[in-house]
């Protein structure tokens, strides 16, 4: 840590680290400055000059991104000189800006909106005719341009030079005539490449996915982690819930990073990002059933489910012997549905060694030094942490057993023909519609709950919509089921399952449900099996 | 977090005794009709007679009449075109946004003219629900949505004919107010 030393802030005595950029001092002191070329995961060109302050015994206004903290520095970010600096500034970008707000995906969440509302209000004195360039270039597979509504702030081409190291995109000419395009024969489409939409300050790089749907005024935001992979990036579930006419039908509109230094950054992949569509896909299973006879599934209530499922269980373990039974299960499961499924296991007398969470073939992919983890499932490290083994497939099973209980993943066609067979998820998957009973499972944007990255570090899952139809999270299931064998399970919400896991899993142990918003680290550490 | 909505539970008056007997009830409304009757026999009278004072009531005999409304009165909405016939409403959202009523829905969609860039896909405004209070014509930013005045006659026989599509808004398809029959009260002649 450098050391602390004093310095003036609009006539005040504040204090601040050496050498800090005096913009990131102002801000920690509760003072904003505008700036678009600025941003602390990419860098400070200095390009867009809109920090311009007032600083004593230096002949110009000075831009706050460049300049350092010393002792004895006194900067003015609202005095005249500076005011009129950074909205004559304002104004020179939007010299050639087309404002064209109406049609903009931007408009409600755009850093020049706001800024001219907030610092500039300024009479233009620009009388020339606007440059035009190009609009509505199709620039890779997630992401628009319009060049014209581009500032130059160069943001995104650092992006793509710095962070993900592909090289796409670059401003090309001088002067007014300087436009933001791809470089030639190259497109957008790195696996990080809608990142470049969140911070592009204004509305020229937009989402495809998202363009025109919803206005950003209508979204509600929840933060939650996503579930793509052993990563865990923190995100923002945008939900459109009041004008469902917008989106179609579809509650969750989009996905946003959210900073977490500890895990993500600023930053999230595409695979995360759209990602979020299963959530109202039309494969979601709404209801549970059961097949009938005849081969067809009849619709089951939730709790009839349960008792059904409970009563079939207890009779095939006491004809077959409990070590017959096969928990097939995700490991995107959060800690609070394994922590259920743990008590299930125990009251029906299965060894914990039957619970196969190891990330199936379908639950493998690619990997890279940025963020993305090759196990695509959420909370491997958590399920370790609880005492299950996460290494082992299902092989050495196969032939052993009477009954399987798939939760949330694929390959259940290959236990067809066994007594009992049993599939729960929220999506409809392949070999999914063999199973004799199906339960409804929750969305992750549905869900409430703790998950576990690769790194060891607790997070919270915030349901963000109601469960669909009648669905419900893992725990509740498990829990049902519990109760209907006569197994005690006091829990209606995922804060009172996890209450009682901290209680009574040593690696756990002292951590409450409201996690800090960055995640903590498990007390004792990440868990060894779930390197392997 | 989602904002969770609360239904407010409405108090219905409950029937007491005095309105279920029925009869002091009509005694009232009787009592109510008269007082009508002798006080606009009174004005007329006085306004015959060249006493002055406040006219007596008309019962206007609407659809017959027609009905006279303000001249600025604002009433049904209509979206405007450009000069190529294609609507100026370019999907914005500020109308429904603004709308206290809640009662323009808009879906938009891709424009195939690079120009315009966003359109509507659909632009539906419930009539029924409307309270015409003009806000959705103060905040297009394109001058494309604008009330009529004095056109009032747009009955439905369902809530669902007063929700007026884009082709009827843009006038393309008439809506035309269905003449409301004059109905005999004796029911059809029965010489
Ligand atoms: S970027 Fe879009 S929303 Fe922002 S000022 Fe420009 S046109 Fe308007
Ligand atoms: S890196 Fe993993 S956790 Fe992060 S957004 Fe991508 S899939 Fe989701
Ligand atoms: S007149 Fe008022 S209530 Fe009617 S559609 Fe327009 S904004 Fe809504
Ligand atoms: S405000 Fe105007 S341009 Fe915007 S959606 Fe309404 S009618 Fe269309």
């Amino acid at each position: 840590m450098a050391k602390l030393v004093k310095f003036k802030l609009n006539g005040k005595d504040v204090e601040a680290p050496e050498g800090q950029l005096v913009i990131d001092a102002a801000k920690d002191q509760g003072v904003e400055v505008p700036h678009y070329c600025y941003h602390p995961g990419l860098g400070n060109p200095g390009v867009c000059r809109l920090c311009v302050c007032e600083v004593a015994g230096a002949p110009k206004p000075q831009m706050t991104c460049r300049t350092a903290v010393k002792e004895g520095l006194d900067v003015k970010t609202d005095s005249p000189v500076a005011k009129r600096a950074q909205a004559s500034s304002l104004e020179f970008h939007l010299a050639n800006h087309p404002l064209d707000c109406p049609v903009c995906d931007q408009a409600g969440e755009c850093h020049l909106q706001d800024y001219y509302q907030r610092f500039g209000l300024y009479k233009s004195t620009v009388r020339e005719d606007k440059r035009h360039k190009e609009k509505r270039k199709d620039i890779g597979t997630w992401v628009m341009l319009d060049q014209e509504r581009c500032i130059q702030c160069t943001r995104c081409t650092r992006f793509v030079d710095n962070v993900t190291k592909t090289h796409e995109l670059a401003v090309f000419g001088r002067g007014d005539r300087s436009v933001l395009d791809l470089y030639p024969g190259m497109r957008l489409d790195n696996p990080y490449s809608g990142n470049v939409v969140d911070i592009c300050p204004v509305g020229a790089l937009t989402d495809k996915d998202f363009r025109f749907s919803v206005r950003a005024w209508y979204l509600d935001r929840t933060p939650s982690v996503c579930t793509g992979c052993a990563r865990g990036c923190s995100v923002e579930v945008h939900t459109n819930t009041k004008r469902p006419w917008h989106t179609g039908g579809r509650r969750v509109a989009r996905l946003k990073p959210r900073y977490n230094p500890e895990v993500n950054g600023w930053w999230m992949c595409d695979e995360g990002r759209y990602g979020y569509k299963s959530a109202d896909a039309k494969t979601r299973v709404k209801g549970s059933s059961v097949l009938g006879t005849d081969g067809q599934p009849a619709q089951l209530t939730p709790a009839d489910a349960a008792a059904r499922v409970a009563k079939e269980l207890r009779e095939l373990c006491a004809d077959n012997g409990p070590e017959g039974l096969a928990f097939l299960v995700s490991a995107s499961l959060t800690n609070e549905d394994l922590f259920a499924l743990k008590a299930l296991m125990k009251r029906l007398g299965v060894p914990l060694s039957n619970a196969v969470l190891a990330p199936g073939a379908d639950q493998l992919g690619e990997e890279d030094a940025l963020l993305r983890r090759k196990e695509k499932v959420a909370n491997l490290s958590g399920a370790a942490a609880l005492g299950f083994g996460v290494t082992k497939g299902p092989e050495a099973l196969k032939g052993k057993v009477w009954g399987a209980w798939t939760v949330g993943r694929a390959g259940h066609g290959s236990w067809i023909g066994l007594p009992f067979t049993l599939w729960q998820g929220a999506n409809a998957v392949r070999g999914s519609d063999t199973a004799r009973w199906v339960l409804a499972g929750a969305h992750w944007t549905e869900t409430d709950g703790t998950v576990v990255n690769f790194s060891g570090r607790v997070q919270r899952l915030r349901a963000a919509v109601p469960p669909l139809g009648e669905s419900a999270p893992a725990w509740a299931w498990f829990g049902s089921v519990l109760r209907a064998l006569g197994g005690a399970f006091p829990h209606d919400d995922a804060g009172s399952v996890f209450a009682a896991l901290s209680a009574a899993e040593p690696a756990f142990a002292g951590l409450k449900f409201e996690l800090p918003k960055d995640g903590v680290l498990l007390p004792k550490g990440r868990p060894e099996a779930a390197t392997a | 977090m989602n904002a969770k909505h609360t239904v407010a539970k409405v108090r219905r008056p409950e029937v007491r005794f005095q309105e279920q007997i029925y009869l002091i009830e009509v005694w009232k409304g009787l009592v109510i009709t008269t007082r009508h009757l002798l006080v606009n026999l009174y004005r007329h009278l006085s306004v015959a007679l060249g006493r002055g004072g406040p006219a007596g009531s008309v019962t206007t005999q609407y659809p017959d009449d027609p009905q006279v409304t303000a001249k600025r009165s604002r009433t049904r909405h209509r979206l405007l075109k450009r000069e190529d016939g294609t609507p100026r409403c370019v999907a914005c959202m500020l109308c429904e946004t603004v709308c206290p009523a809640k009662c323009i829905y808009i879906q938009a969609e891709e424009s195939p003219d690079v120009m315009v860039e966003k359109r509507a896909k659909t632009f539906k405004i419930d009539l029924g629900m409307c309270v015409f209070c003009g806000y959705c014509v103060e905040a297009c930013p394109e001058d494309a949505i604008r009330m009529d005045t004095q056109f009032i006659a747009f009955p439905g026989m369902t809530r669902k004919d007063l929700i007026w599509d884009m082709p009827e808004l843009m006038g393309d398809v008439k809506k035309d107010p269905k003449p409301v029959k004059a109905v005999d009260p004796l029911g059809p002649a029965a010489s």
